[in-house]
């Protein structure tokens, strides 16, 4: 009876438990398995994600609106956790059944693969979920663990070696910013609860004394989210581990993380320190800019794919910082929930297009062949008219053209930067991204109206191809139908 | 009103679009040509009771249609057409018709996805026309570009890709810049997309000057007004014969048309200040680009900048603030919609037959050709402005609206009547008459009967609204009026 009680207070955390279980029965059932039946780990790890899905799910119906700290004050189950809890699901669900024939192409669909990614799975969500400092950094730890160890999982590749090796080393360099400034808020407020930071620093920061100690620990927590969201100038590490990695894990870099990076983002600044609102956005501002034009003007130069895709993602993550840095006007708060809606309703449109971009990559390799150059592209649409069609789709919402998902991304950041005051930058972000859009035209002049270089039609698994094409033209019906994702968005910043 | 007219003019192209590209297949191109026929026609039918069921004496908005689309950003599916919109959407609904039978026999790879092409941007530009929410007409004005720059890059000439992507990018520079003043306006007017509601927001001189510059960049790209107008030739010479005559006939109309919905009617303080400066480029525009079309020596590049010049004439009707002037603007904006086509039809049906554009490669095509000879003879004299042809009549409207204004100002804009009929004319000389060039132009075979419908129709238009124009005025009269009524309130 008591115990029941225990447990039915503690059901919030059931998804987690869920994959934490999953993560370590495949790891022993994987033992047992030999390497020609390892669809059977594919399948259990496909298993557990829906299982959590399903768990999530109760939790949101059970709970409701309201939020729930647990473990005194650790773990904060609230509608953003458990939306962006499922789109992680699918977006990792999605990446395990894209690079399933790439992996098994190059013998790398092993059990290590499948367990890191759960592992890696639970700590995004521990991320999501994070309502201290202590239990952020845990989640942020146990991820970017798993990550390192995927991207070096090709490891007698040279390229994948040296793209884990940066990717550790600057990775331990943000997670070190990241702690430092942390332990500032921790010196100056006394606590390590995000709620209760909040409180204390409503009165902290009418001195100024203590203020400057808190900005002082606000610009390390800035640059470690940076580091982790892959703004500029903190990108150094991301086109080269995109390029290094096996495009599988590239995938899954690109997807799942940019989730939970924004969880942290909204937990730390806008749950944890909205008194220094005002001194974040102008670094965010900063940093904003810096992505957008670094990101938009290098990937013009780029041949490769991975890398091109890469300096898109860090000039993605400046346009959603546009609705993050956008809430806060002149210490009123009344637009907020429109500005941090969008940043959210940005991110995850944008961990659909990448999933998609790389999941294109993926379906056009093939043993010994990694499909990664612009040209590898040439005349797609004479050898697969429907998927040419698909990443069409694709780029045009990545560059934000109607009616595509993108655009009204973009709107949304868009019209609450200028809400805001913003004018300046919302008009340098137009221009920037129309240089952006130059690359992805480039992508679709390839695909159309270039011979194709190798004839024949592509092959590729059906549950792929019937994925993929979902993939697409999910980002087209949320072109013309944009409302119901925005809205689950809104709510879920509302209830924050 | 029982039918939604305006929704079956957007979604029914659309809809025929897909159909055509899921019967795709480079096999059954026979069967594809046909239900784009078949949609083309229909999309046709369904604009025609817009015009015999139009209220002449209503100066609002007609055929209303109104559903919540975004409410979080309370942007509602609002269609509608008043005078200044409802006759774009039966010329667009016309030509599109005329494009897919000329396309006919000359299109052969990838017919499928051509077809779709044309019918899926022609549903958009009824929607761009008959859109009466702000977001909904940026989703249609920038969507259309996707079509556009697939036309141009797959099926056009040898230097097509740069054309593609400079086409796209200059325009999407514009309506980028369009869209941060939109959200500025939507942010104003406190949260309404409605451009009725635009137009009666109070807003201070500096505000509007910014917003001003900001439609116009859109506009301007659109229209094209000089200096802007680069990408016009480079798009039109590489286009196939079916996307020049959309882009000149239609896609040119989207920015005149934009400075008609928006830029007057919301920006009224604004407008009145920089009218010079709109004067000028227009002028610019009609006497300068006149002159740079006399040398052209690829035709279509001719045709295009001849374009360039007779869209100077719009933007100059517009801006002198007159009913002559916005009415004959935008009778010369259909008038040119088929002059141009007409004229773009004319050169592709020489290209089909003998694969150059270059005057110097023809020479007495009357010879072989006198059927086409004689109509292109017509389009040539509408195209330089002759009595009794619909180039006339706009023309004619926009000097005697300048005329009120000042004389020197008309004086300027009459040059182009004789720049056009110089240039035009030229041109018409040096190919169609003369003795016969060189082989393959004795070689050449008359009209086919396809062709004959095609132009026919045209030519059939062109004297229509050069001998009756009345027919297209009366339709404007309410809500021009009705417009210069509100342009003369100052709202700041």
């Amino acid at each position: 009876m008591n115990l029941a009680i225990i447990l039915l207070n503690h059901l919030p955390v059931l998804p987690e438990v869920i994959v934490l279980a999953g993560a370590c029965a495949l790891m022993i059932v994987d033992l047992r398995v030999t390497s020609e039946r390892r669809v059977v780990s594919y399948y259990i790890a496909q298993g557990v994600l829906v299982a959590c899905a399903a768990g999530t799910v109760f939790v949101q119906w059970v709970d409701g609106p309201t939020k729930l700290y647990l473990f005194s004050g650790l773990f904060v189950s609230d509608v953003m956790s458990n939306v962006l809890k499922l789109a992680s699901y699918a977006s990792v669900w999605l990446a395990l059944v894209y690079s399933r024939q790439y992996l098994l192409d190059r013998g790398l669909l092993r059990g290590e693969f499948i367990t890191l990614l759960l592992f890696a799975l639970l700590g995004m969500m521990v991320m999501i979920s994070a309502a201290s400092f202590l239990s952020l950094y845990l989640g942020l730890e146990l991820m970017s663990l798993c990550l390192f160890a995927m991207v070096a999982l090709n490891r007698d590749s040279a390229q994948s070696t040296e793209a884990a090796m940066k990717y550790f080393v600057l990775g331990a360099l943000s997670s070190g910013l990241l702690l430092y400034g942390m332990s500032m808020i921790y010196g100056a407020t006394g606590s390590l609860a995000l709620s209760e930071v909040a409180r204390s620093t409503s009165q902290l920061a009418a001195t100024t004394t203590d203020r400057a100690f808190l900005v002082f620990g606000l610009v390390f927590v800035v640059a470690g989210l940076a580091f982790k969201i892959g703004a500029a100038p903190f990108h150094m590490w991301i086109p080269d581990v995109y390029h290094g990695a096996p495009t599988a894990v590239t995938l899954v870099i690109g997807s799942a993380p940019k989730l939970s990076a924004f969880a942290i983002a909204i937990r730390l600044l806008v749950n944890g320190l909205p008194e220094l609102a005002h001194d974040w956005q102008d670094m965010l501002a900063l940093l904003a800019l810096l992505s957008m034009a670094v990101g938009n003007i290098t990937a013009i130069a780029q041949s490769n794919l991975k890398r091109m895709l890469a300096y898109s993602t860090i000039a993605h993550m400046g346009f959603m910082l546009l609705g993050l840095l956008s809430g806060v006007v002149g210490g009123n708060r009344l637009s907020a929930d429109d500005a941090y809606g969008a940043a959210m309703f940005y991110v995850i449109v944008y961990v659909i297009m990448s999933l998609g971009a790389f999941g294109m990559l993926l379906y056009l390799s093939r043993a010994g062949f990694e499909c990664e150059n612009l040209d590898d592209l040439r005349g797609l649409s004479r050898r697969s008219p429907w998927f040419a069609f698909v990443m069409m789709v694709l780029m045009f919402s990545l560059a934000g053209i109607p009616p595509t998902a993108g655009f009204y991304a973009k709107v949304a950041v868009l019209s609450a930067a200028i809400s805001a005051g913003w004018i300046w930058l919302a008009v340098a972000a137009v221009i920037l991204s129309l240089v952006g859009a130059f690359y992805y035209l480039r992508i679709v002049k390839l695909m159309y109206f270039d011979e194709p270089r190798e004839g024949g039609a592509v092959p590729g698994h059906p549950e792929m191809r019937l994925l993929l094409s979902a993939n697409g033209l999910l980002l087209l019906a949320f072109g013309i139908l944009p409302q119901p994702l925005m809205n689950l968005c809104f709510v879920a910043i509302q209830k924050l | 009103m029982a039918l939604p007219y305006l929704s079956l003019a957007v979604w029914l192209p659309i809809a025929a679009g897909l159909a055509v590209l899921a019967a795709g297949g480079e096999g059954n191109a026979r069967a594809q040509r046909w239900i784009a026929l078949a949609g083309a026609l229909a999309g046709f039918l369904v604009t025609l009771p817009l015009y015999t069921e139009f209220d002449l004496k209503n100066p609002g908005f007609q055929f209303i249609e109104l559903t919540p689309w975004i409410e979080r950003f309370n942007i509602n599916y609002h269609l509608g057409v008043d005078g200044i919109s409802v006759l774009f959407v039966l010329l667009n609904s016309f030509v599109t018709v005329l494009v897919v039978i000329a396309g006919w026999s000359v299109i052969e790879s990838r017919v499928s996805q051509y077809y779709a092409a044309f019918l899926v941007m022609s549903g958009m530009l009824n929607g761009v026309f008959a859109a009466l929410d702000a977001a909904l007409f940026y989703v249609f004005f920038e969507s259309t570009l996707i079509p556009m720059f697939i036309i141009i890059g797959v099926w056009g000439g040898p230097n097509r890709v740069y054309a593609a992507v400079k086409f796209f990018l200059y325009t999407l520079m514009g309506s980028l810049l369009m869209l941060v003043a939109m959200l500025y306006l939507y942010n104003k007017s406190g949260g309404s997309f409605e451009i009725v509601d635009w137009h009666r927001l109070p807003l201070p001189l500096p505000a509007q000057g910014l917003l001003f510059f900001g439609f116009l960049f859109a506009f301007a790209v659109k229209v094209p007004m000089w200096p802007v107008h680069t990408w016009l030739p480079d798009a039109h010479t590489e286009a196939p014969t079916g996307g020049s005559v959309v882009l000149a006939a239609i896609l040119l109309k989207l920015g005149a048309y934009g400075f008609v919905r928006f830029t007057l009617p919301i920006l009224p303080d604004a407008c009145r200040q920089l009218a010079w400066l709109m004067i000028a480029l227009s002028l610019v525009a009609i006497a300068y680009i006149g002159l740079v079309t006399l040398v052209q020596t690829d035709m279509k590049r001719l045709i295009a900048y001849s374009s360039v010049s007779h869209m100077g004439f719009v933007t100059l009707g517009f801006f002198i603030f007159n009913a002559y002037g916005i009415e004959g603007g935008l009778v010369q904006m259909i008038s040119h919609g088929f002059v141009s086509a007409a004229l773009f039809l004319c050169i592709g049906v020489m290209y089909d037959r003998m694969h150059t554009r270059l005057l110097a490669d023809y020479g007495g095509v009357v010879n072989t050709m006198p059927r086409f000879a004689a109509l292109m003879m017509l389009f040539a004299m509408a195209n330089s402005g002759l009595p009794a042809t619909s180039g006339f009549v706009g023309e004619f409207m926009v000097i005697m609206g300048a005329m009120q204004q000042s004389f020197w100002l008309a004086f300027i804009a009459a040059t182009t009547l004789v720049l056009g009929a110089a240039y035009t004319l030229w041109m018409y000389k040096r190919v169609i008459f003369g003795p016969v060039a060189n082989q393959h132009v004795a070689a050449l075979q008359d009209l086919n009967p396809r062709e004959v419908i095609v132009l026919g129709a045209l030519a059939i238009a062109v004297l229509a609204m050069g001998v009756y124009p009345v027919a297209f005025t009366e339709v404007m009269h309410a809500s021009v009026d009705e417009l210069l009524r509100h342009i003369a309130v100052p709202k700041i």
